[in-house]
């Protein structure tokens, strides 16, 4: 992941800070950065939204398209979710074939939203095993200042809530936004020794030992996690985590539903 | 370049000369630069400029991956020009195909010439062009934006390079094509310049235009580039002229 140098002396400090309560930007440690959701941000997308977690960027670009429902599930639509790390958001990229950190993305988001059904996609079915809708959720990172997970998902969310499905454009009816049924939101935490903080920077990331994904959604169910990064978590951390998760989850949640600028805090 | 099939063609001139979009033939369309919009980026480039949304990145000079691509006596301009899947109606397969590729190839062919790359022998100078939202000139909006990144990364380069394109529909040479004019237009004509010394670092053209049309399009590409130019030095003393006030205070 972290390919560029990161010093020694950085990674002391920020353990050290860890141990005080206290860290590099200055947050608390249970604080996320300002997030911040733009949707309808490309007008080519059937449904897209740009979304900044503190200088992280990431938008979403959400199309529909007719197609034929996979063997096994003749009665559902779809759905493929893909995120690109592009040259563009961190000198730590190499050309050639998706790098693990990239898959592991799409696959974390393509969890969330395929665990917490946010579109049914028994409704995507036009005629059983023959015609169905395809969606396809691309996130592009942008720039990668840590916590590509949750501002990945935040993004895809938001895309999908407002999304249109273009039936008018393939002859299929009349053109209606695409029900959204649940609002997963993921919330990445890492451990600084004994310290668990949330929303990682990318100094953070490069110093942690372990990270914990937990995507809650608005029914208080927890629908998908993520441990990555060499360390390790007790059966309590990952409670109290599911719990803080939650909280931010919901904060995030509301914000979704305000769409715009807001500073969830702390 | 076209027509689609069975589509009906708009029409793209109407009788007092207007453009499809109210725009007049000498008109650019509403173009919007931001230098410096990216965290990780040496330097860094937003470029909205009609319904096109383009950003551009630039790392460098850096050590050459993969190593044997590296020269003794140069540093090498690596672009990367890659449409997102839904920056078009009809979604994009991701990656690049033919077509990326070769913008990508012309687009670093027209910034080495005035990069002065010996300067940084044995390195790379990358430039990445991704376009969220795409409405015709692209390629355009990317060079735009990738040489106010360039200038934001701090490399230094004899001069920017505004680029624009001029096309012909309804038998009438027009500056900046839209996409309706781009797909059922006569001609298109993308080109770059190099303000300073007048020349252009990259000219592509695909459609019919007569040798006198060529002369009134290049015209009127050379005054739509001096425009471009300006916006694009207004965009960095706007980057500097913050970063200044923030050092003073």
């Amino acid at each position: 992941m972290t390919n560029e140098v990161t010093t020694e002396i950085l990674v002391a400090h920020v353990m050290e800070l860890a141990k005080a309560g206290k860290r590099l930007d200055g947050r608390g440690i249970d604080e996320l950065r300002e997030v911040k959701v733009i949707p309808g941000y490309v007008n080519s997308a059937d449904g897209s939204a740009y979304v900044q977690y503190g200088l992280t960027k990431v938008v979403c670009g959400v199309k529909l398209e007719p197609g034929t429902p996979f063997p096994d599930t003749p009665n559902a639509g779809v759905l493929t979710t893909n995120a690109e790390i592009v040259p563009l958001s961190s000198p730590d990229y190499e050309p050639g074939p998706p790098s693990p950190q990239a898959i592991e993305l799409s696959r974390v988001v393509d969890r969330a939203i395929r665990a917490a059904e946010v579109i049914d996609l028994e409704k995507l079915c036009v005629t059983p095993s023959e015609k169905c809708w395809t969606c396809f959720v691309d996130i592009h990172v942008l720039d990668d200042c840590g916590n590509l997970i949750d501002a990945a998902l935040l993004a895809a969310v938001a895309a999908l809530k407002n999304a249109k499905l273009p039936s008018e454009r393939f002859g299929l009816g009349e053109t209606a936004p695409l029900h959204v049924a649940h609002t997963p939101i993921e919330v990445t935490f890492v451990r600084l020794g004994d310290t668990l903080i949330v929303d990682p920077s990318s100094e953070e990331e490069a110093t942690c030992q372990g990270r914990l994904t937990i995507a809650t959604d608005e029914r208080g169910h927890i629908c998908a996690m993520q441990k990555g990064r060499v360390g390790a978590f007790s059966p309590q951390d990952v409670l109290s985590l599911a719990e803080r998760a939650e909280a931010h989850g919901n904060k995030l949640r509301e914000l979704l539903h305000h769409h715009g600028h807001a500073h969830p805090g702390s | 370049m076209g027509n689609v099939g069975a589509k009906e063609i708009p029409e793209l001139l109407d009788k007092d000369g207007k453009r499809i979009d109210g725009r007049g033939l000498n008109d650019l369309r509403p173009l919007k630069i931001e230098a410096g919009i990216l965290k990780r980026a040496d330097g860094s480039a937003f470029v909205e400029w009609g319904e096109n949304k383009v950003m551009a990145a630039v790392y460098g000079p850096r050590e050459v991956h993969p190593r044997h691509m590296q020269e003794n006596t140069r540093a090498i301009v690596q672009c990367r020009y890659n449409m997102a899947s839904f920056s078009v109606d009809e979604r994009k397969r991701p990656g690049l195909d033919r077509r990326s590729q070769e913008i990508s190839r012309v687009i670093a062919d027209a910034f080495e010439s005035v990069l002065f790359v010996e300067e940084y022998p044995r390195t790379s100078i990358g430039i990445f062009i991704e376009v969220l939202q795409a409405n015709a000139g692209t390629r355009c909006a990317g060079i735009v934006a990738a040489s106010v990144a360039l200038a934001d990364a701090g490399i230094p380069m004899s001069d920017l390079i505004p680029a624009v394109a001029v096309g012909k529909v309804a038998g009438h040479l027009v500056l900046d094509l839209r996409k309706e004019e781009d797909n059922f237009g006569e001609a298109d004509m993308p080109m770059a310049m190099v303000p300073k010394s007048g020349r252009l670092v990259l000219l592509q053209m695909e459609g019919h235009m007569t040798r006198h049309e060529l002369g009134t399009a290049l015209e009127m590409g050379v005054e739509g580039c001096k425009k471009i130019y300006e916006l694009q030095k207004e965009a960095l003393r706007n980057r500097y002229a913050i970063a200044r006030a923030e050092g003073a205070a």
